[in-house]
């Protein structure tokens, strides 16, 4: 023990001490790399995992050609889904906005006491995917459109509030103190001073959350939140690899067109 | 005197100054919006009966019951841990390769083009979608969560380090070509020293993403803590659902703490 | 009109900004508050209308002590002063009508702001103050697109909005040129002869000062150090307010900057047309 340590001071005399720090945690890493891909792979039963290619050549097989006849029965459900991404965003987006205020340094009420409220509500809804969202409400209010709009909404509020309240903390103090310094109310100084400094932030934000929400949008169906995610479980459920192929290249498409319109949208306001 | 100046005053319109096409826009808004919301259907009987569930669930979680299903807890949430930081590392040491590759001023253009469309490929594709195929090739477990989130990673962390690379400082890398090193060399003089914080930062926010993500992809037969919520709903058990989710959400925010505070300190 | 006794500042932070700080300003009259950067001139501006806390004394405006009062009160009282800010401080993002009429804001309720419904009578007078301060055609155009001298008329239009009966001026030339900052200060020195407005300007520029202000008042670390009209501000004064480097040096650089400017113009004089 004492001939290692002496070992061990020898050596950090030659090299930084901060070169022995990294190789020990690269070191660790690898060492907690090992010990996790054991334990996560104790159940795996490596002949499915042998079988991969045979079987993604024969799902590839299914899926091709797509058959395109699904299409027009596809069209309702892609309305649905877009209908809950935009309606979960608008939704979501009210929500946010008075708790990105009350989670905002600079415009809180109370700092001790609906700040850290404000924030928690920030990081639930950040933490809890929007799918988890459905599968809860469809539990509790059922199967729907309604279910997978709630879910959206509830999802985009800590995405929204997070980005707005950071926003609004960034904005410039000498404009609200300006406005301050004419006698205005706390509300007049929140409209003036602080209202047009975040609105393309806002506008940027929610654009980039609706985004976000058609993709999110089109999954919420697995679990029976409506839209096009329905036909996808339906079609799963079946077998029928080449509906799926079909429904894939929809949303696909659709996700590409939705980025397109969000980054053109942000481009014009900024 | 005063009487000369006007006594009204309008704001007059900032995005769109054509009055025609923003009257076009906003009925445009309306109809889109009263057709939006007349295609919801609404059981309502269905969600008078359900919110007596939905206040059960709102008990479950207030008072969480973390003993009775903790055996399925705790093995879920193992999954999800071992998961996230296996598809991390792993998801991260393909990305290196594939960002340097998808960096357009450093490799040759059909380099490029295949690594920026490993990317694309990536980005583009849901991780519940991804975890669907793998589960149906690989068989139900976290094996399949893994491979999920992994490819995930790659399409984040390679497009992000590709963006990065393309924006370093040339003269440096010019001064380090000048002296006559090889390409390798260059990578190593010239591009690691610039990224390598990045890229720790970025890796720890993705550990965090993955972790997040690792929780639904069990829904679909991934593994980890989503399949077990999923039984948990499924079984009615809103109170072991609640659990489960305040473990999420206590794991998301110490994650994201700790994660600020190492990046913090690695700068 | 306004007279300050005792006025202290202390921060949180344990630095002393202001100590006992006593001053009478008279109506109509032009005060220039000079002092090394950090010497408590920005903090006192702010005390008189409470941007910032004092810490102790009082501040008397007519009859009224500003330092006692509640919310509701500060703010009616805080229409009385106007204030002109060190790089304009206008929401950029707002009309430059809009701008001005924010000036109004302690006067009219909540929902006639957020419309924009502001009485007739208000906007007669923004109208009429844009044209005083030369602006009247880019009423409608937004704060941003504006020039610094340009921006800083639409601050003053909006500090006169309020109808005040005392103006605080931070700084106002900080970021303008020397031409634009000389224009900008006749500009102001006369709209507060026309209404008889007394100003407090905190003002960097020892040679502005004395051209336009009526009495200077020196400030180091947070005290009163000389108090008088601009003709006693001689070497010495201005050494006991600068310290002896610090004012040669400023000097030195003003002497420079001044044949540097010369010289460019001498040189763009030569330039054939």
């Amino acid at each position: 023990m004492t001939d290692l340590s002496h070992h061990s001071q020898v050596w950090t005399y030659r090299t930084p001490r901060k070169r022995l720090f990294i190789w020990l945690g690269w070191l660790a890493l690898v060492a907690l790399f090992v010990w996790c891909w054991q334990i996560m792979t104790e159940t795996t039963i490596w002949m499915f995992v042998t079988d991969a290619p045979r079987q993604a050549a024969d799902m590839g097989g299914r899926m091709l050609p797509p058959r395109w006849a699904y299409l027009p029965e596809l069209m309702q459900p892609l309305w649905d889904t877009i209908n809950i991404a935009t309606l979960g965003t608008i939704g979501g987006v009210i929500m946010a906005v008075p708790v990105a205020f009350l989670a905002a340094r600079n415009t809180s009420p109370s700092v001790t006491f609906l700040r850290p409220v404000a924030l928690f509500i920030i990081v639930a809804s950040r933490s809890i995917n929007s799918l988890i969202w459905a599968l809860l409400l469809v539990a509790i209010i059922g199967p729907g459109l309604l279910a997978g709009i709630i879910a959206i909404a509830l999802r985009s509020i800590g995405f929204v509030g997070k980005l707005l309240y950071e926003a609004i903390e960034e904005t410039d103090k000498r404009q609200i103190e300006a406005i301050t310094a004419t006698g205005a109310s706390q509300a007049q100084i929140l409209s003036y001073g602080i209202v047009p400094q975040i609105m393309p932030a806002f506008w940027g934000i929610s654009v980039f959350r609706w985004d976000i929400n058609i993709r999110e949008s089109a999954i919420l169906g697995l679990v029976g939140a409506g839209g096009i995610g329905l036909k996808l479980n339906a079609s799963l459920a079946v077998l029928a690899w080449n509906q799926v192929a079909v429904i894939l290249l929809l949303i696909l498409g659709t996700v590409i067109v939705s980025e397109w319109v969000s980054a053109k949208v942000r481009h014009a306001i900024i | 005197m005063s009487t000369a100046y006007p006594d009204t005053w309008h704001r007059p319109p900032q995005i769109i100054p054509n009055r025609r096409w923003r009257i076009a826009i906003q009925t445009g808004i309306v109809i889109y919006l009263i057709l939006a919301i007349s295609t919801i259907e609404v059981n309502w009987s269905r969600v008078y009966e359900g919110l007596e569930r939905g206040q059960r669930f709102v008990m479950g979680f207030l008072q969480p019951d973390f003993t009775s299903r903790w055996k399925d807890i705790s093995q879920g949430l193992i999954e999800s841990l071992t998961m996230t930081l296996t598809s991390t590392v792993v998801g991260v040491a393909i990305s290196v390769p594939i960002g340097i590759g998808a960096a357009r001023n450093l490799v040759p253009r059909p380099v490029y083009m295949i690594c920026r469309s490993i990317i694309a490929v990536s980005r583009s594709l849901q991780e519940i979608i991804v975890a669907i195929f793998l589960v149906a090739m690989f068989g139900f477990g976290p094996f399949a969560g893994f491979l999920t989130l992994s490819f995930a990673t790659i399409g984040f962390i390679a497009k992000l380090l590709a963006d990065d690379i393309e924006e370093i400082d040339a003269t440096q890398a010019e001064a380090i070509r000048a002296t006559g090193a090889s390409w390798l060399q260059l990578v190593d003089y010239a591009v690691k020293p610039q990224i390598m914080p990045r890229l720790i930062g970025l890796s720890l926010y993705r550990l965090d993403i993955n972790f997040r993500e690792s929780a639904v992809i069990g829904i679909v037969g991934a593994g980890g803590i989503g399949a077990t919520l999923n039984t948990a709903i499924d079984r009615y058990e809103y109170d072991s659902a609640g659990a489960i989710l305040l473990i999420v959400i206590v794991i998301v925010m110490v994650a994201e703490y700790s994660s600020s505070y190492l990046r913090k300190f690695l700068q | 009109m306004l007279r300050l006794i005792g006025l202290s500042k202390t921060y949180k932070t344990g630095d002393t900004a202001l100590s006992d700080v006593s001053i009478d300003v008279a109506r109509g009259q032009l005060v220039g508050l000079i002092g090394p950067s950090g010497a408590g001139e920005s903090t006192l501006i702010r005390c008189i209308n409470r941007l910032v806390e004092p810490s102790a004394g009082q501040v008397m405006l007519g009859d009224t002590d500003l330092a006692q009062l509640g919310t509701a009160d500060l703010r009616r009282q805080r229409r009385r002063i106007g204030m002109i800010f060190q790089e304009y401080a206008l929401v950029e993002r707002l009309t430059v009508m809009e701008n001005v009429l924010s000036g109004r804001l302690g006067y009219v309720p909540f929902w006639r702001s957020w419309l924009r419904r502001y009485p007739p009578a208000d906007i007669r007078r923004a109208y009429e103050l844009l044209d005083r301060v030369g602006l009247m055609q880019h009423a409608d155009k937004r704060a941003d697109a504006l020039s610094g001298g340009q921006r800083q008329r639409v601050g003053i239009a909006r500090a006169l909005a309020q109808e005040p009966e005392l103006l605080l001026v931070d700084e106002p030339t900080a970021s303008l040129d020397p031409k634009t900052s000389r224009q900008i200060m006749r500009l102001l020195t006369e709209i507060c002869e026309e209404r008889n407005l007394p100003a407090i300007v905190n003002i960097h520029d020892v040679p502005l000062a004395q051209q336009f202000m009526q009495r200077i008042i020196g400030l180091r670390a947070g005290r009163v150090v000389f108090d008088g009209p601009p003709a006693e501000l001689t070497e010495t004064a201005l050494t006991t307010i600068y310290g002896a480097e610090d004012w040669n040096a400023m000097r030195q650089g003003d002497e420079e900057q001044a044949e540097a400017q010369a010289d460019a113009k001498r040189r763009l004089e030569q330039v054939p047309a």
